[in-house]
């Protein structure tokens, strides 16, 4: 079932300076699957998404999205970034945040219209932030504005969604609602990748796994690979967690 | 001449109205575009700019012999460009934080510039005098060319302003996530900062080089407090920037022998200090206001609530009850029992209270309320 390539890694290596992040990444992601990508602090995990995405500039190898660069196929993804990465008390309401994800497809100087508008509005209410739209987005709590950057994501319609920490900050109710949402776009048939800390939930929320240090440890379908063997050499110290089936 | 004189003046006579559109133009442009600092948390950028401006205007009087403020303003945005990028590619290409870079070009461009106007000064030629208004500004000196000029780029940069509004605003709230979308932040960047530079220099003659910054910054800062829209936003600081060039100008003629720039730069502080006190929402009175009245209504919930539970456990809800039970230890004081009786939720008799219907409604009210929002 799971024979297409939706992303395909070779080679990758990325510094900043002159240490590397990345050390000689060779990656391929199947179409359809949930994956976490886990892995120390330091790992990389952050800067594989962002080296996939075209923020950053690999000294050495190759992405290609379902077989062409990422500039041609830009509107096949979508992106979450980490919620710290933006300043919070910037003067704009909850939709016209999650409207940003419009702006791709509609390129330079055209403005957002009515079809806009509604699309984004309905991505406020999959995340289930519709009674927010209007508020600042300085008084939303930490998990709304995390839901808030979902939606904004949600409203690219892509085909592969990448995340970085969605889950990081938020309540256990947020949580929840964020897994469902991204267990229904594998249901739709998308590929969704997550950066993913809490080890613990991972054979609950996720069907594939990419364990990362510097290099790529191990990667595969959870039930297979995510064992004790590769957490130890992932984290470098004796993990042990245990796995319910 | 009084304030009443200035505006009765202002629009025959030619000098002050020349002035005072220009002034007003220069802090509507420089509002504008300073909302953009700001929101990138590039404050200190507009200081680097306008001091880096001042070699320029020297070099360009060494090269051409000409005060013709055209000439000169060329030079200076120059120079201004110049140092500008080269702060940006010491942020990007070194392990040097933005203030360092910004400091550092400020400090090298303005010393060099200093550097050229001593040896202009020691040069034996008559025309030189007059080139150290640049430093304080001289907006007396204001011609109707230079007011042209300054409409003509505002007219330019609200055209663009509106073009990529879009633009401007994704890579103001997320530059990676804009660059994941397709565009060209680089581009973006540079059009945002080019304009920025622009408006700085257009300044330079009336305001001066070391009071430049405040023009950029002052008025963005206090729109800043008044609204959550960036549109509003940049409205807003176009708004305090004009008005503060119009009343700045009115009070330095008014008043002999003030000089222009530095009074539009306190009159703009004026209205970042009442903006910080005053806003609605983030200012300081109201915040204060509105902390100090949260604490009264917790300690009078607090009180509302403890007599709730002694009356609860009493067949009859208003038997009477001795004040001393009560404490600071549950929220109370005199005045929080006095703001119960006036709103009817307490019965005082001697020295006995007691919860009428009216008390005990609200506080098993404010009791479910309470248990919801743990929840």
């Amino acid at each position: 079932m799971k024979n297409n390539i939706a992303v395909q890694i070779d080679d990758l290596t990325v510094a900043y300076n002159y240490k590397p992040v990345l050390w000689d990444i060779d990656l391929e992601i199947p179409e359809g699957v949930l994956m976490a990508i886990v892995g120390p602090n330091g790992a990389g995990k952050s800067t594989l998404i962002k080296s996939i995405l075209g923020i950053l500039k690999p000294i050495a190898g190759s992405v290609t999205i379902y077989g062409k660069s990422y500039k041609e196929q830009r509107s096949l993804v979508a992106y979450v970034p980490q919620k710290g990465s933006v300043d919070w008390d910037f003067p704009t309401t909850a939709l016209d945040v999650v409207m940003m994800g419009t702006y791709g497809s509609l390129g330079w100087i055209k403005r957002p219209r009515q079809k806009e508008k509604k699309a984004a509005l309905e991505a406020l209410e999959k995340v289930g932030m519709l009674p927010f739209k209007n508020r600042q987005i300085s008084q939303l709590s930490g998990g709304q504005q995390q839901r808030i950057f979902l939606a904004r994501a949600l409203v690219q319609d892509a085909s592969i969604y990448f995340m970085d920490e969605p889950f990081q900050g938020v309540d256990a109710t947020t949580e929840i609602a964020i897994i469902n949402i991204l267990k229904e776009l594998r249901k739709a048939g998308k590929t969704v990748i997550v950066v993913h800390h809490d080890l613990q939930t991972v054979p609950e929320y996720f069907d594939w796994v990419t364990f990362l240090n510097v290099k790529k440890i191990a990667t595969g379908p959870v039930k297979d690979i995510f064992n004790d063997d590769n957490l130890t050499k992932t984290y470098g110290i004796n993990y042990k967690v245990s796995i319910q089936e | 001449m009084d304030i009443q004189e200035y505006f009765s003046l202002v629009f025959t006579d030619y000098t002050l109205r020349t002035i005072t559109l220009g002034t007003a133009i220069l802090g509507a442009v420089t509002g504008m575009l300073g909302s953009f600092a700001v929101l990138r948390k590039q404050s200190l950028l507009g200081d680097a700019i306008s001091h880096a401006a001042l070699p320029g205007i020297a070099i360009s009087f060494l090269i051409t012999g000409a005060k013709d403020s055209n000439t000169l303003l060329l030079g200076a945005l120059v120079s201004g460009l110049i140092g500008t990028f080269w702060i940006r590619s010491i942020i990007t290409k070194t392990h040097l934080k933005s203030d360092t870079a910004l400091g550092l070009i400020l400090s090298l461009f303005f010393g060099f510039g200093m550097l050229l106007l001593t040896f202009i000064q020691k040069q034996p030629n008559a025309n030189q005098a007059g080139l150290d208004k640049y430093l304080f500004g001289q907006a007396a000196t204001l011609v109707e060319s230079d007011v042209w000029m300054m409409a003509i780029v505002t007219g330019i940069c609200l055209f663009v302003l509106l073009l990529f509004w879009k633009e401007f605003k994704i890579l103001l709230f997320d530059k990676d996530y804009a660059k994941t979308l397709g565009f060209n932040t680089n581009a973006i960047d540079i059009l945002i900062t080019s304009f920025i530079v622009l408006a700085i220099v257009l300044g330079l003659q009336t305001v001066g080089v070391v009071l430049m910054s405040a023009m950029l910054l002052a008025p963005a800062a206090a729109a800043r407090q008044w609204t959550n829209s960036l549109a509003k936003m940049v409205f807003l600081a176009a708004l305090f920037g004009a008005f503060s060039g119009v009343f700045g100008t009115a009070i330095s003629a008014s008043q002999n022998n003030l000089s222009t720039g530095p009074v539009i730069v306190i009159v703009a502080a004026v209205f970042v200090f009442i903006s910080f006190v005053f806003s609605p929402s983030r200012g300081l009175l109201f915040k204060q206001i509105r902390f100090i009245k949260n604490r009264r209504d917790l300690e009078l919930h607090k009180t509302l609530a403890f007599m709730y539970h002694i009356a609860e456990t009493h067949e009859n809800i208003s038997h009477p009850h001795e004040v001393k039970i009560l404490n600071n230890f549950h929220g109370f004081t005199k005045g929080t029992l006095k703001k119960l009786v006036e709103k009817n939720y307490v019965t005082l008799q001697g020295s006995t209270w007691s919860l009428t219907n009216e008390g005990f409604q609200s506080a098993s009210n404010l009791y479910n309320q309470l248990t919801k929002q743990d929840e």
